[in-house]
């Protein structure tokens, strides 16, 4: 099995730090960086798919109705998502609310 | 074996940076490094050197533009001095980690404040710590030959680090003197094609320079310091490859007539030879049993070999042409004396700080820094430093 990329020896990386492979960021835990969180009224979803498109982290995933859920492992909580929602059905809360 | 020329150190650097075939060469001009850059700039302009001679605004951008350079595959040169070093500060931290064997030479010259344009070692001191593996040049075939052997060790696979050939401003690179220089044939023979295993290639994309969260730095740096540290032995084999293909020897460290020597003198960089006739006329004189070590390269730090080579001398003289305010002597000293630390039967090791800002270091003051260190030893002295010459 190959090793996760927080377990790998010092000499066991590509040289000089470079990075090979697409999206490899996805192995990264980046959602706890996040102050705010998304959260979706999804009674108000038209299900255009317009955060899905904007989200810079892939953080938004389709859900098997249609609508979207958020990858909380790695969002950031930029807030991107709620500017673009057209509807207006996705808001950010504060963390520990 | 190619002819012997009489001609200025900094052209005859140029010079071998052109046997070297170098794809790119970035640079700004700074005093007393103008020469090498200059003849380059001319040797590109005229046809005889087909490379990409990149002018910039700064050292900043010129390091930044080898980083891109030598990124991209192509055998990269600079040179710089003294505040042309400090303004690269920031990227040469970086060359290392993205494992790119940039070669600069660096006329050595001291640092402001007061502004001074003469020679010392307080710019390569300053960035004793960025990851470059350090070499010293004692006259101009030194130089030639280095900067050659620079390319080799620096784009060895097993290494894929920079490096920078030191040599002191003015009293070496403005002077000239004989130079055996090599044919192109004979070059190309010692010094293959730079084959990149860090490339930015359209066909193969891959993200240099990318963060390094807390869960990967550690690493990044442990794997700079061990492949530095293993470097020596490349460093090591690059020169007996030399000395077998042309004749001239290097060794990491240097001495001259240091076999049962009781009290060693050490240096680095030109005023070596003239410790070196100072060094003559103790022995042949006045029958002191004294003798030179000379510290070549300066990082990776050869612990090993300047142990071996100290080892049976009862008082080590080290001549440090930098401070370091506020530290615990010279920072060669500092390092030597941690090098002997646990060493059973180390000599005792005397730190001096002389040539600072273009001060001659003259015969008497070498033997005067005997006098001095045999002296300390015999009563033990603790002590920072002592500055030869300054007025108080």
């Amino acid at each position: 099995m190959t090793k996760k990329f927080n377990e790998k020896a010092w000499n066991e990386y590509d040289l000089g730090y470079m990075v090979s492979d697409a999206g490899c960021a996805a192995e990264y835990r980046t959602g706890d960086w996040r102050s705010q969180r998304p959260q979706t009224n999804k009674d108000k979803c038209i299900k255009c798919g317009v955060c899905y498109l904007v989200c810079p982290e892939g953080a938004i995933v389709l859900a098997a109705d249609g609508t979207y859920d958020f990858d909380l492992e790695h969002c950031k909580g930029c807030g991107i998502c709620e500017v673009e929602c057209w509807t207006g059905c996705i808001s950010m809360t504060e963390e520990g609310e | 074996m190619g002819k012997r020329v009489g001609i200025e150190v900094s052209l005859a650097i140029s010079e071998a940076v052109k046997l070297a075939n170098v794809d790119a060469v970035a640079a700004y001009p700074i005093t007393p490094q103008t020469h090498i850059v200059e003849h380059l700039s001319e040797l590109v302009a005229e046809g005889e050197l087909d490379a990409a001679f990149i002018p910039v605004e700064s050292e900043h951008s010129a390091m930044s533009v080898c980083a891109g350079t030598s990124a991209a595959g192509a055998r990269t040169y600079t040179a710089t001095s003294s505040q042309g070093l400090a303004l690269m500060n920031e990227i040469l931290f970086i060359i290392p980690a993205l494992r790119l064997p940039v070669v600069m030479t660096i006329v050595n010259r001291s640092l402001s404040g007061p502004i001074s344009i003469w020679n010392d070692h307080s710019d390569i001191m300053s960035v004793r710590d960025t990851g470059w593996i350090a070499i010293f040049a004692e006259n101009g075939q030194e130089s030639f030959d280095l900067t050659l052997m620079s390319f080799k060790i620096a784009e060895d696979h097993r290494v894929l680090l920079p490096i920078s050939v030191n040599l002191d401003g003015f009293t070496l690179s403005h002077v000239i003197e004989p130079h055996e220089f090599l044919d192109q044939e004979e070059v190309d023979k010692f010094l293959p094609d730079y084959e990149p295993l860090v490339q930015l290639n359209p066909d193969k994309p891959v993200s240099l320079g990318t963060v390094g969260i807390p869960e990967i730095y550690t690493e990044a740096k442990k794997c700079i310091d061990e492949t530095l540290i293993a470097s020596e032995e490349v460093v090591k084999e690059v020169f007996a490859e030399f000395g077998e293909m042309f004749g001239r020897h290097y060794k990491v460290v240097e001495s001259y007539r240091a076999e049962g020597a009781e009290t060693l003198l050490m240096t680095m960089g030109s005023v070596s030879e003239t410790a070196m006739e100072a060094i003559d006329k103790m022995r042949d004189q006045d029958n002191r049993s004294v003798g030179l070590v000379r510290l070549r390269l300066w990082r990776p730090f050869p612990v090993k070999d300047l142990r071996v080579e100290v080892a049976g001398a009862k008082t080590l003289a080290i001549i440090d042409r930098a401070v370091s305010p506020g530290g615990t002597g010279g920072p060669v000293a500092g390092e030597v004396r941690s090098a002997l630390y646990s060493v059973e039967d180390a000599p005792y090791v005397a730190s001096f700080i002389a040539g600072l800002g273009g001060r001659d270091i003259t015969i008497d003051d070498f033997i005067s820094v005997v006098d001095q260190a045999e002296k300390m030893a015999e009563s033990n002295e603790i002590h920072q430093y002592k500055m030869i010459g300054v007025r108080e």
